[in-house]
């Protein structure tokens, strides 16, 4: 059996209202709040990007894990906004955590489930026997661009997961992966900001490609809604978690543990995850806990843990993710949140 | 050893010398020294230039500057050691004669700065610090010297307004120098008004960026004395250097690169420091000024800031600091400051100071300084 | 502004900290060298450096050098980590207000610049408030 190892979070401190971003482009706030059920979202400073926070994520999933550096074997990074367009993010990642030169890496892209095919390549490799350890990590510093409806959301956050046999925090008891071809949001290279198909969004794409990989693995794993503790699926918004997860027959309190975004954004790549490494912060030992992602472009990866009673000796090693999102916070004005996200432009 | 003399000294007007070369700058500097001395010959020469290359992108000065002085093939030395350049290309120049290797020595010492802009200037600057664990950081000279500030302040309680005075006291004496970058006076309040460059320390903290060289000739002695020169004789010369980085200082409020090369100064020079009647030293920021005062033992450790204010150090006072306006009145470019602090050593001890001039002057100490206190090195010069 | 090879050369400093203990007076060396300062041995062990100190003297660039014009004003310290060894960086993720000699502060990773749209990205350790 495997499963997961150890965990952590990132979040950067910087927030940025809804008020404040629908005051500058002249929107009705409180239709943006009560639409798209957010509140704010983290902005990262100057200083932080995919990298920064998969090094911090990863090294409190060590501190979790309990292992040395140098036994992992696989460190995949997958995010839509790596630092650079050619060179991986993933090798100074390997580098910060002194799991060289002894390892595979690779980055991973898949719009927002970068994240989880990362954790699905990695728990693979660990169950075939292939390495010992596999850390993944799905963070982004996205862009949403001015005066889009995506601007109030787009927001910058890290989870990193470490797979092992041994000593398990979480069974991996079963993944699926739902996928077709469809462009629903798409960048074009050299293009500073994404495109997408509005209301094409919903249904078509994340709805139906969430139901099917929620239905699938449950129908392959022989459960139903009821049999798991939490659920947690990606959350663009503060709504469509919820109505997805109505629609499948999931409760409100199944969802609410790792319902982040209102006070959060999405964090793309790190949007399931963190609410995953949220919902194992306040899990017990024998929870099921059940998470889909979703990708634009477009596919589902979804997985179902087993929390052991190793969480209870894990938990408090590191930061938890509520804590990260709702202390030491510092609101930005949108000047500023221009500056730092280089909304603006300046001289060469 | 032989005794050494110096015999003549040069200095033009110091600032934003837009119409200036390095090469003239220099030029028409060492050919008012050679004049003074009434020399026509120079065995070698040595020029203190901290950056040729980042400011004006021109290195090999010891081939250039003898070609424009128009005395190829005369052996020259460009010395480098950060912001002591000129105090160490005048200990060079001191060793040549001292050892009889020459006898009539030109030193020079010039920066030519103001070619680049002021984020260029600040960068070229930075290079006399750790590039890899100070510089990296997003470090400048300003913010090292703000650390120490910090530092001194809350270990002694230093105040806000005694590191102004310094700054004031050096412009009142700046104000008595023709050939000052900025010879008018400020006030405390204008010191606390300026801009903040790097907290605690504002612009008007600041030793500023300024175009200019200064030069001295040297001789043996015996030969000033058949030439029937006025000479003022080098008694004294000291150096020490200290870590690069001022992280790995075992003291940060303490600069011991000063307090070593002043000892082994005095020591040659059988002095104590109570009887050096006037010093110039090296006030890059207010600081500075505080803490080599310390450094030097002219105040105890940690009084550098009570000394000031109480007037101490200013031209009247017991052990007048910085008469020619300091760095901060007088201007730095870098490579020459150290050697124009020769220069007004010698035009004090020779009684040519004008409204500046510190009465009774028979002994004057030069204090020169790299970096946060990397290297330093002191003179001593008595009047013949 | 380093080049990719002086900063690559550092990477083991910049990322992990990594420094060298003398092996005769256990002196520690950050960055490792080859003579120690303190007793002039030639024999080093190879160590990494505490994660939590606390902040000897620090200030507030305000006029920064034109790489980090974008990040100014930023607070930049000297610490004292627990094992005693001294270290500068930027103090990052706080008020200025904050900011005080003896505040304890631990390492973060972060970027330290980035030389324009098409250079090289450079990352280093920062102190941010335990």
């Amino acid at each position: 059996m495997a499963g997961i190892i150890g965990y952590g979070a990132y979040i950067p401190r910087n927030r940025i209202k809804v008020e404040e971003i629908a005051k500058v482009w002249g929107a009705d706030a409180p239709s943006y709040k009560k639409g798209l059920m957010l509140e704010e979202k983290s902005v990262p400073s100057p200083d932080q990007d995919t990298i920064t926070m998969a090094v911090e994520a990863s090294k409190r999933a060590l501190k979790r894990a309990g292992i040395d550096p140098k036994e992992i074997g696989a460190v995949y990074v997958g995010s839509e906004s790596h630092p650079y367009a050619v060179k991986p993010s993933g090798t100074v990642l390997a580098e910060a955590l002194d799991a060289t030169p002894e390892v595979h890496t690779a980055d991973f892209e898949f719009a927002c489930k970068a994240g989880t095919e990362g954790m699905f390549v990695a728990l693979s490799l660990v169950q075939a026997g292939a390495v010992k350890f596999g850390l993944a990590v799905g963070a982004d510093t996205s862009q949403g661009a001015p005066g889009d409806a995506l601007e109030y959301s787009a927001a910058a956050g890290a989870a990193a997961f470490i797979f092992g046999k041994d000593p398990i925090v979480a069974e991996a008891l079963d993944t699926y992966s739902f996928t077709t071809d469809m462009p629903d949001f798409w960048r074009r290279e050299y293009q500073y900001y994404p495109q997408h198909g509005g209301r094409f969004t919903g249904d078509p794409a994340y709805f139906k490609h969430i139901m099917g990989a929620a239905e699938g693995i449950m129908a392959k794993a022989k459960m139903k809604p009821s049999d798991f503790q939490y659920v947690i699926f990606h959350q663009p918004n503060g709504k469509f978690p919820l109505r997805v997860g109505e629609m499948l027959g999931f409760e409100k309190k199944q969802i609410e543990p790792g319902w982040l975004v209102p006070k959060l954004g999405n964090t793309y790549s790190g949007s399931s995850p963190l609410g995953l490494t949220a919902t194992l912060d306040i899990s017990k030992p024998g929870d099921m806990i059940l998470i889909v992602s979703y990708g634009s472009g477009a596919g589902s990866d979804a997985f179902i843990f087993r929390v052991t009673k190793r969480i209870d000796e894990v938990r408090e090693l590191a930061p938890k993710t509520r804590t990260l999102l709702d202390t030491n916070k510092n609101y930005l004005e949108y000047g500023v949140y221009a500056k730092y996200r280089r909304k603006i432009r300046k001289a060469d | 050893m032989r005794n050494v003399a110096v015999i003549g000294v040069g200095m033009t007007k110091w600032g934003e010398l837009w119409e200036k070369s390095l090469r003239d700058i220099f030029v028409e500097t060492a050919l008012l020294a050679i004049d003074d001395a009434g020399v026509d010959r120079i065995d070698s020469m040595y020029v203190g230039c901290m950056s040729s290359g980042l400011f004006i992108g021109q290195e090999h000065l010891a081939s250039l500057l003898p070609d424009y002085l128009g005395r190829n093939p005369v052996p020259a030395v460009r010395v480098e050691s950060a912001c002591s350049s000129g105090g160490l290309a005048l200990r060079q120049g001191f060793i040549d004669v001292a050892s009889g290797m020459s006898d009539i020595v030109l030193v020079g010492g010039v920066e030519k700065m103001t070619d680049v802009n002021g984020h260029e200037a600040t960068y070229a600057l930075g290079t006399a610090a750790d590039q890899e664990y100070e510089g990296y950081h997003g470090l400048t000279f300003p913010g090292l010297y703000a650390m120490m500030a910090h530092a001194h302040m809350a270990k002694y309680g230093t105040t806000r307004e005694q590191l102004a005075m310094v700054a004031v006291k050096n412009h009142d004496n700046g104000s008595k120098n023709p050939l000052a970058q900025f010879p008018f006076k400020i006030t405390v309040e204008g010191v606390l008004g300026s801009v903040l460059v790097a907290d605690p320390l504002r612009v008007l903290d600041c030793s500023p960026i300024t175009d200019g060289a200064a030069a001295v000739i040297l001789c043996p002695s015996d030969m000033a004395k058949r030439m029937k020169k006025s000479a003022v004789r080098i008694a004294g010369s000291g150096q020490a250097t200290d870590t690069i980085a001022l992280s790995s200082r075992k003291d940060i409020t303490w600069i011991e690169s000063t307090h070593l090369a002043a000892q082994k100064a005095l020591a040659m020079a059988g002095r104590k420091v109570e009887d050096i009647d006037l010093f110039e030293v090296h006030d890059c920021f207010t600081i500075a000024e505080i803490m080599v005062s310390e450094a030097l033992g002219i105040v105890e450790r940690g009084q550098g800031g009570k000394a000031v204010q109480e007037g101490l150090t200013s031209l009247q006072g017991k052990f007048p600091v910085n008469p020619s306006g300091g760095l901060k009145a007088k201007g730095h470019p870098v490579g020459a400051t150290g050697v124009a602090q020769a220069v007004e050593v010698v035009k004090q001890l020779r009684g040519e100071a004008g409204a500046r001039q510190v009465g009774g002057a028979k002994l004057g100490l030069t204090q020169n300084m790299g970096g946060t206190g990397g290297s330093s090195v002191v003179h001593i010069f008595e009047a013949e | 502004m380093p080049t990719p090879s002086r900063y690559w050369r550092e990477i083991p400093q910049r990322y992990r900290l990594e420094a060298g203990k003398c092996e005769s007076c256990g002196y520690v060396c950050f960055p490792p060298r080859l003579v120690c300062p303190q007793c002039g041995s030639r024999e080093f062990a190879k160590t990494k450096l505490a994660d939590s100190g606390k902040i000897l003297t620090y200030t507030i660039i305000r006029v920064a050098p034109h790489q980090y014009v974008d990040q100014a004003p930023y607070a930049v310290g000297i610490a004292e980590q627990d094992d005693g060894v001294k270290l500068t960086a930027q103090i990052v993720d706080c008020n200025f207000e904050d900011v005080k000699i003896g505040m304890r502060v631990k390492i973060e990773f972060r970027k330290i610049y980035e030389e324009g749209e098409a250079g090289v990205i450079y990352y280093g350790y920062k102190f941010i408030k335990e």
